[in-house]
Parts: structure tokens; sequence; C-alpha cells
């Protein structure tokens, strides 16, 4: 058996895998760039229906879907101290009983993620866990601030501890077709990265068709991403099963061409422990087990972790749960 | 495996669905069963077992029915009819729909009991075959509802023989005894021997129901079953599901019996995949193609076409996926291609593939259960038209595949096969799939989706692959008839003479093909006399190889089927307009050869037939179904092809036009046999053709024996179908030889037509074809 990755001392990219450097952009590439969207929706539609993990499997795939949950806050009431709180949960996302139940321990999170004013608590809080901290980024969720200062940002949020950077794309560069520009505007910002690990936030929502996303999905890898996330949380549509499948297949194709491998993060919306099963599946089925760990996949979310932590427990006791009995991040 | 090491190998784990309500109904019923007569079942008598294919494991008992069992359904069929018929559609409807409810109640029985006897995976069980059927009693609840209003000149056939396969058991019962009870039928129907336990569960849901004795009645066992059912005099309509082979012997079976037919039979599907398509989307495709029900699936995808310069990248493709798929125990609710439904399939399957020398042979690389009867999927690049393997249904999870460079060459490559039954088309390109799906040789056409089905949307077959449709509007005319009593027809003979000419100068009548006026192959004529002796000319006498160049005439014609529907009636109104010109000379000439005085009135009536096939050549318009998808089901009226037919001898103008003008109006060609005794009338009527802008080859005409012509126009394997109105005994041959190659027969089985009515929608409905093309679409 393989080396547990709950020993490992960080879920950073750099740790498993070579980062990928991005390339020169393909346009031939993207332009022959197909995506069927009644046929994904059939897909995405039979994929809950096709696969299904039970019991302890059940249990061990949450389990897996803790470790890769970046633990999410980002409203404008955000407190240094509800941060903190936030970051406690990250440690430990799930009750020790219930850990110890399930033979598991050291179990935490994959990141936390929050504002740039918040970054310094939350490395603060986390010193010694392992844990990053990821910042959104770059005007988040809009990205309509002066380029200067979305770079800047960047800048700030690196020098303040952050080692994950959530950055927003001009979505207006996907609605106008002008990929030059998306690939400049990514290589910018994973440029200001530097060390730090860039995931290139799409906005879904907002690019209009599946056949725009699989395209801004392989411009953004093609210049530099690390990860590739759906969605703000601020959108009307966030993360969805079609938009993911398209996503994941781009990432399978880059991989393939290039032999990098780029993270996925859907992010808003994923709430319930059976969207947790599906999209963990999909990762598996699609891209293969390599992509199932913390380091090539993240849910973006927020309230997911309880419905895990109630489902975890009504595996371990038989009886259904209640959300008070867990801690609240 | 602990939690911790499974946290690590990610593994999927067992996700079984229980079996225990299914076998504790089993347990119910005793596990042995009977069959279900007159609203009972009967005593279990001997038979066989039947087993679950994944584990051998014996799920019940069955009985094997004997004649008498196979009397006694279609007496209690016979006997509930005109009670069922006379309920009224209303009425009929409640029942339907109470059957929709009862399937829906008890969707997870028939679905784990569908999987436990046939071993096809529980996803496919419970979210496509259960809800499916379900759909289908919804949706002819509907029909019998509308029946009265909407076919108020259709009645039911009577007692329907219904005969059903092992791959999809519930839901074909579903396609055959929906529609035949929605329009007042009544059914004896035989599942499968492997797969008979839903049949039965409906059964016990038609108790239920409280549906009226005797309209169901399901009898088991093997295909002697299905032959007495086929034999069986009190029948009247054979619907039949299962192979082109076991289709063929039915075909020849119900020769001459008067029985209605329609046969739903194999095929080799092709799947074009265009460089331009959405290939990951494609690939997932073949896996509901190929890999749906372990390919045991007659209108599977099984024939990959790919375009040459994506081909290598879409077959890594596929190969990638195919090791995705996990292969095992059908009641897991985790697994893609469950169990081969029972030893005999896994042995000819293998037979099959074992025996291929050619290509390249990839197999999924997954796991295979050490027990029961699978088979992993099977991908086999590399081959031709030429190998077996791209000819010969598999019916398993075998994949054959072979590439092309050109839109033409994918639709050549499609349409080499026997088959005609389904076609699966891949690309953005939305002028590339509207161009290709017409000419796909097939009933059903998916574009960017495959295996789409719907009770709204006929499906059905060309070709070998069978013909009748199930599901929609046009299902309804296989249980249907015209209201109306049956008249027999009697022979008409010539006259006998031995009178010198009527007329003064000798004329030269002979026979019609490709246009040209041709002397008969065997240099034979046949003296025509009137009512009085006199001499009105001599018919050539055609034989076999005068239908041969016929026929290669009308092949010569395929341009006239792509023809536009308002061309098309520009040369019914021309000949119309050429032959009123005429008209007074035709009438003196029909009245000489049959004697009687209606010489000008059925001139009248073709030229009226004339002008209502030329009204309906551009208005006999498709539908676009309401299928429950986002996209549209466009059933679209083609041509058949060549349609050969024997013209009616009593009206040797009127007789040939009314055969001819609804044939060529839906693009077909026609090979036409004039009247028998009165053949004159049609060798004029070509010099009205030759004046009208017809196409040579798309009207040929013969004169000559019917007798002897009919076994070799119904035989030839490139005459797509066969009609005979002739008042010779030759339904019967027509029928036996038109079963070699499953072409479309109608024929009059000696009964008499009223030629001075219309009948158009009978006539349009036969010169054409319904083909369903499903688009799904949106960005």
């Amino acid at each position: 058996m393989q080396k547990s990755a709950l020993t490992q001392p960080t879920q950073l990219p750099q740790i498993t895998h070579a980062r990928n450097p991005g390339m020169a952009l393909d346009m031939q590439w993207v332009r022959a760039v197909q995506a069927n969207t009644s046929a994904i929706e059939r897909r995405a539609a039979t994929l809950p229906g096709r696969r299904s993990v039970k019991k302890d499997y059940q249990a061990a795939w949450l389990l897996k879907a803790v470790t890769c949950i970046d633990l999410t806050t980002l409203s404008g009431d955000d407190t240094e101290d509800r941060v903190r709180r936030l970051c406690a949960k990250a440690r430990q996302p799930v009750r020790a009983d219930i850990l110890d139940a399930l033979g598991m321990d050291g179990l935490h999170v994959g990141a936390v993620c929050v504002y740039h004013d918040m970054v310094e608590t939350a490395v603060e809080a986390l010193r010694g866990t392992g844990i990053p901290v990821a910042a959104v980024s770059t005007g988040f969720p809009a990205g309509l601030s002066p380029f200067k200062l979305r770079v800047a940002e960047i800048d700030e949020s690196v020098k303040a501890g952050a080692e994950e950077i959530d950055i927003v794309i001009s979505r207006r560069h996907v609605l106008g077709g002008n990929w030059q520009a998306l690939y400049d505007e990514m290589r910018a910002f994973r440029d200001a990265c530097g060390e730090a690990h860039v995931k290139a936030i799409l906005a879904t929502g907002e690019l209009g068709t599946l056949r725009n996303v699989a395209r801004a999905s392989l411009v953004c890898m093609m210049a530099g991403a690390d990860f590739i996330k759906t969605s703000t949380g601020k959108e009307s549509v966030n993360a969805t099963l079609p938009v993911s499948l398209v996503m994941i297949r781009a990432i399978r194709d880059y991989y393939q061409r290039t032999g990098y491998r780029v993270g996925y993060k859907p992010a808003g919306g994923i709430s319930k422990a059976k969207d947790a099963l599906v999209y963990l599946s999909l990762m598996k089925d699609e891209l293969g087990h390599r992509w199932l760990q913390p380091d090539l996949f993240r849910f973006g979310a927020s309230s997911l972790l309880g419905d895990i932590e109630r489902q975890l427990e009504h595996h371990v006791t038989g009886r259904y749960s209640a959300s008070y009995r867990h801690a609240m991040g | 495996m602990t939690v911790k090491e499974i946290f690590e190998t990610m593994e999927y784990g067992p996700a079984p669905e229980s079996a225990a309500e299914a076998l504790a109904w089993l347990v119910d019923q005793g596990d042995r069963f009977g069959h279900f007569i007159d609203g009972e079942f009967t005593k279990p008598a001997n038979g066989f077992e039947s087993r679950n294919p994944a584990t051998g494991e014996v799920l019940a008992t069955l009985s094997q029915a004997t004649m008498g069992d196979v009397d006694a359904a279609v007496s209690a069929a016979r006997a509930a009819q005109d009670k069922w018929q006379k309920l009224g559609g209303a009425g009929r409807a409640r029942y339907l729909y109470a059957l929709a409810r009862l399937l829906q109640k008890h969707a997870r029985l028939f679905a784990v009991l569908e999987t436990l006897d046939n071993g096809k995976p529980i996803r496919e069980a419970r979210d496509i075959d259960v809800p499916l059927a379900q759909r289908h009693f919804y949706y002819h609840a509907g029909m019998a509802q509308l029946m009265d209003s909407e076919l108020p000149d259709r009645e039911a056939l009577g007692v329907c023989g219904q005969i059903i396969p092992w791959n999809f058991p519930l839901l074909m019962l579903a396609w055959k005894i929906a529609p035949a009870l929605a329009m007042g039928n009544t059914v004896v129907l035989k599942p499968a021997e492997y797969t008979s336990l839903t049949a039965l569960l409906f059964a016990d849901i038609c108790r239920q129901a409280g549906l009226p004795k005797g309209v169901v009645n399901i009898v088991t066992g093997d295909g002697a079953v299905g032959e007495m059912i086929v034999a069986h005099g009190g029948i009247d309509k054979i619907a039949f599901t299962g192979s082109t082979d076991v289709g063929r012997k039915i075909r020849q079976a119900t020769t001459g019996s008067g029985k209605a037919l329609t046969l739903e039979l194999g095929g080799k599907s092709p799947y074009i995949v265009f460089d331009d398509a959405d290939l990951d989307s494609a690939v997932e495709g073949l896996v509901d193609a190929i890999w749906f029900n372990q390919g045991q699936v007659c209108c599977a995808g099984s024939r990959l076409l790919v375009q040459e310069g994506v081909a290598e990248a879409f077959y890594a493709k596929l190969k990638a996926r195919m090791d995705g798929l996990r292969v095992g125990d059908p009641l897991d609710k985790c697994i893609d291609v469950g169990a081969v439904v029972d030893p005999v399939q896994l042995a000819t399957i293998t037979q099959l593939v074992d025996s291929n020398t050619a290509g390249e042979v990839y197999r999924a690389d997954t796991a295979l259960p050490a027990n029961g009867c699978f088979y992993l999927p099977t991908l086999i690049t590399g081959l031709s038209t030429s190998d077996p393997l791209m000819q010969e249904e598999i019916f398993g999870p075998v994949l054959v595949s072979t590439t092309f460079r050109t839109p033409s060459e994918a639709v050549d490559l499609a349409n080499n096969t026997r088959y005609g039954l389904a076609a699966t088309v891949w690309t953005e390109n939305v002028n590339l799939a509207l161009d290709i799906a017409p000419k796909l040789v097939a009933g059903v056409v998916w574009v960017n989706a495959t295996n789409l089905f719907d009770a709204a949307a006929g499906f059905g077959g060309v070709r070998e692959s069978g013909f009748g449709r199930e599901g929609g509007w046009e299902g309804l005319a296989a249980y249907t008839r015209p209201k109306g009593k049956i008249k027999p027809l009697a022979r008409v003979t010539a006259f006998e003479g031995s009178d010198g000419p009527a007329d003064g100068i000798d004329r030269t009548p002979k026979l019609y093909i490709g246009g040209k006026q041709a002397r008969p192959d065997g240099g034979y004529s046949q003296n025509i006399f009137d009512k009085k002796g006199r001499l009105l000319g001599q018919a050539p006498i055609a034989n076999r190889k005068d239908i041969r160049n016929a026929v290669e005439a009308a092949h010569a014609a395929s341009g006239w089927a792509r023809t536009t529907g308002h061309l098309r009636a520009q040369i019914l109104y021309y000949i119309g307009e050429n032959l009123s010109a005429r008209a007074n000379e035709f009438a003196h000439r029909i009245d000489s050869l049959t004697g009687k005085r209606g010489g000008m009135e059925e001139v009248e009536a073709a030229i009226d037939r004339l002008f209502t096939y030329a009204a309906w050549a551009d208005k006999y318009d498709g539908r676009v179904h309401g299928v429950p998808i986002r996209g549209v089901a466009l059933a679209m009226n083609e041509p058949v092809g060549i349609i050969g037919a024997f013209c009616a001898d009593e009206a040797p103008l009127l007789g040939l036009v009314s055969v001819m003008a609804p044939a060529i109006a839906m693009g077909n060609r026609t090979v036409l046999v004039a009247s028998e005794p009165f053949p004159l009338a049609a060798t004029d009527f070509y010099q009205i053709l030759e004046t009208s802008d017809v196409p040579a080859g798309v009207v040929n005409i013969l004169t000559g024996s019917h007798e002897e012509l009919a076994p070799h126009l119904a035989g030839h394997m490139n005459v797509d179908a066969v009609w005979s109105f002739s008042s010779s005994d030759i339904s019967a041959v027509i029928e036996k030889e038109a079963a070699h190659n499953l072409k479309r027969t109608w024929v009059n089985n000696g009964h008499a037509r009223d030629w001075m009515q219309a009948d158009a929608q009978a006539f349009l409905r036969a010169a054409s074809e319904v083909k369903n093309i499903w688009v799904p679409y949106g960005e």
C-alpha cells in the first residue's frame, strides 16, 4: 500500500507531481474543441445512476471528500475570529470519536479559502498543520478592477502567506473570443503567483456555452493554470455536472497531449454528501484514481462538510444524525 | 478492507440491490408457474427451469405450453375480443392507465425480477426498461382515448399472437400489448423461454387492474410454442420481435394465411463518427450503444465507422473508456455490463469472435467475474466490409470497426448491409447531420445520441430488419385495419376468340422498361380478344428476364427518390392532363377489353386518381414527435424503394394508375404488371407516360401471366415491396418468395377492392416508410 496521504506534510501539488508550466497558445487546438451539450448532459444525468458506493466504501469516500474540501468563507462580514473558527474546523473537520470509530486519524481539509484581508489570520491559525491558505484574488468575484491592481493583489496575498491563489478570469475575453487576451491575462497571473499555486476560476455560469467552457479551460491550462475551477460561488449558476464533465475532459486531453496534470475544483452549489460522491466517481471514471487526491481535486464548499459529518455519524451509529451534534465551522 | 485502506484505494466496492422482495414473490407463486389464460393462472405443468444467468441459480420452473394451452388461450382471447372492442376507446384507456400505474407502483419489483431473470444491470432495468414500459402504457392509454375521434375509419384486427425476445422482456411486452389493447385487440403473448418471469408478474398486475378475462393471455415455452401461435388459425395478426432467421420462418409460415404480420428483427447498425464530432461524447455514446444490455440489443450500434483523420485518437479514447467499464453482478448498482442471457448465447458470441482472424482485437482491461455468463467488452478495429464480423450480427458486447474518408463513403459503408434497423451519426455540423440522416437505410437514426426510445416515436426497420413500426401514430397501423365488409374477388379471365382484328392497322404493344418500349425477352405474345371474340391485338408475354431488366431500370432511376414532391406532383398532373386528352380513346379501349360500358367512368376516375396523388405528392407530411427530450424526433416519410405491383385485373387502367400514382408520388420506382386478361390499356398508357416527362425507369410496365411472374418479382432481392391486387391466386406465393429478403408485401388475399374509391391513406402508407430521426439539441 502506498504511503498514506494523511502522513504527508502538505497537499501542495509540487510535492507529488511536476507543476504545469503551460505552453504556447495553440489556437488550432482551441478551435478544434467540441462540446455537444445534449450528449454531455445525458452522461452527467446518468452518472449518479451508474455509480454507487455503500457502507464502508461510502464512509471512506466521504472521508476522502473531506480531505479535498477547500473550506471557504467569502463574506463581507468575515472577521478574524470567524476565520479562526473556520481554521479550527479545518484542522478537525470530523468529530474525533467518529474518526476513531472509522479507524482514521489526522484528517484535515484540503485548504482554507478566504479573501486577501483574512490571509494572515488564516495562515497564523493554520501554522504547523500543513493546511495551505488559498486567497481569492484579482478583483474576485467579477475581476473587473484595474489589471495592474489585480496583479498586485496576487502579489500581496502571496506575501501574506497564501500558498494558493484563486484568480478569476475576464469573462469578456471568452465571450468575445479573444483567446490571446485570456491567455496573456492568465500568464500574467501565473507569473505573479510565483511559487504559489494558481487556480483559474472560469465563472462557467457566465460563459454562455459548454464549448466556451471547454475552450477557456484549455487556454487557461496552456497559460499555466495549476487548477481550473468552475465558479466563484457568486454566479447564479455554479458547479454543475455537465460543466464539470467538460472541464475534466479538457484536463484529460491536456494531460494526454502534454503529460502535465492539472487539478480540478468545482465550487458552489455542492452541499450534499451524495453530490460529493458523484463528483468523486466522475473524477475516478473520467480522469482516474490519481485525480482523487487533494493535490488534484478540491471541492469549493462551505456547507458540504456538515452534511458529510452527519452521514459519517449515521454510518458509525446506524442512526440518522443532527447538525447540532457537529461543531460548526 | 478497512475504511482506512479503502480511503487509499478508493475502490467502488459492492453496492448490491436486494433481491429479497423479488425472490419472495417467486416463493409466493410456489416457484412454479402455469400459463395465464382467461384471467387465471393454469396449474403448473411439465416444463423447464428459468435461471439467473449471473449465477446459474434456478429462479422458477415454468410450464411448456401444449397445443391445448394455446387453443385455450386463443379461445379466451377470441371470446373476450368483441366485448373489449365494444368497450370503446375511453373505456379501454382506463385499463391501460391502470396498468401503467401498477407498473409504476411495482417498479422496483419488476426491475429486480428482470435483472435476476435476464442478467441486465439493475440500473438499466430500473432506469430504462421499466420506465419505458410504463411510458408505453401511459402513451397508449391516450391512444385508446383518442381512437374513436382520431381513427374513426379503423378497427381492431382481432386476436393478436405476440412473440417477444429475451433481451428486453418487459419492455417488449409493453411494446406489443399496449398498442394492441388500445386499439381493441386481445392478445396471446409468448415471452422468451429464458425470460418469462416479468411477463408472469405482468399477468399478476392485469388481475390487479381488473382487466377483463381473456384480454391478455400469456403462454410460456420455447420456439415450439411460438410455432403453434404462428400457425394457429384463430389468430388474426402475428407480431414478432427477434432474430431475422426466425422472422423469415414466420413470414414463410404465415404465407397465404391472411394474417397481418409485423416483424422487428436483427441489425448491424452503423455508428458513424465524423472528424468534427465531440469525440468524448461519441465514445460515451458507444457505451450506450454496444455495451448497453451486454450488446444484446437489436438496434445496437455495433458497426463503428470512424473518419480516418480522427480514428487513432478516437480508438485511444475508446479503449481507455472500455477499461473503465465494470463488468459483474447485474444486481450491483455500480455495474456497467451484466451477464449475457444464457450459456448458449455466451457460446455463440465466443465462437463468432474466436472464428475471426481479421483486424486487431482489444478487450477491456477490466475484471471479469469467475463464474456466470460474462463476456469482456471487446473492440475489433481494422476490419473490412468483407469480414464476416462486419456483416453478421453478434448480439454481444463486441464492437467492430473500420474507417472512412468522406461523407458519401460513410453512407456507402453504412448501407452496405442486409439490415436496416438503426443508425447513429456524430457530427457538430448540422448540415452534415441532416444530409446524412435521410441517406442512411434505417428505420431510426440518432444524431449525436444513441439508443433513444420513446412510445411517441415509431421504432422498426427496413430491409431484413423487418417491417412495421412500434410506437407513435405510425405504430397503430400494425394493430388496426380499415372498417368495412370483406368481399371475395372473383377470378377475371381473358376472353377467347378466333376472329380477325377489329382495327385496320396492326399495332405492336410492347413492354415498357427503362423508358423504352421493349420486346419481350422470350419473344412470345398473347392474343387478346374482346367479348365477342374479335382480336384486339397482341400483348407481350413477359418472363423472369424482363422482370430482371425492369428492376435493373428501376434501380438505375434512383434519382427519383431525391426529387421534390413539387416536381413529382407536376409530372403526375401532366400524366393526368395527357390522359385526359385521349380520354375517349382509352374509354373505348377499356370497353372493348372488358366488354362493359364503364370505360369513360374508369378513365375519369384514373385522371382523378392522378390528380389526387399529384395533390398528395407534396403534402404527405411527416410528423415531429413530442418525445421527452430537449430535441425533436422527426418522423420523415421516405419512399420504400422499388415497388413491384400486380395490378387489378378487373380495372385495366384505373387499377394500374391507382398503384402507380401513389407509388411514384412518394418517390418510389415501380415495376407494374398490368391486368392479365385486359393488358392493352396499360400498353396504350405507356405512350402517355412517354409524353409526360416521367424519367426513364420510374415506371416500368410488364404484361403477361401473374402466376408466372409473381415468384420472380417477389423473389427479386433488389425489389423492396410487392403488392398484389390480382385476381389470380398469387398472394401466398408472393409472401413466400418475399420472405427471402423480408420485403414488404401488400396482397389482397383474394379480397375485392372498390377501385372507384381512392383509399389514398392506405396507398400512401404502403408507398412510404417512416424514418424517425432523433435530433437532440442545445448549445
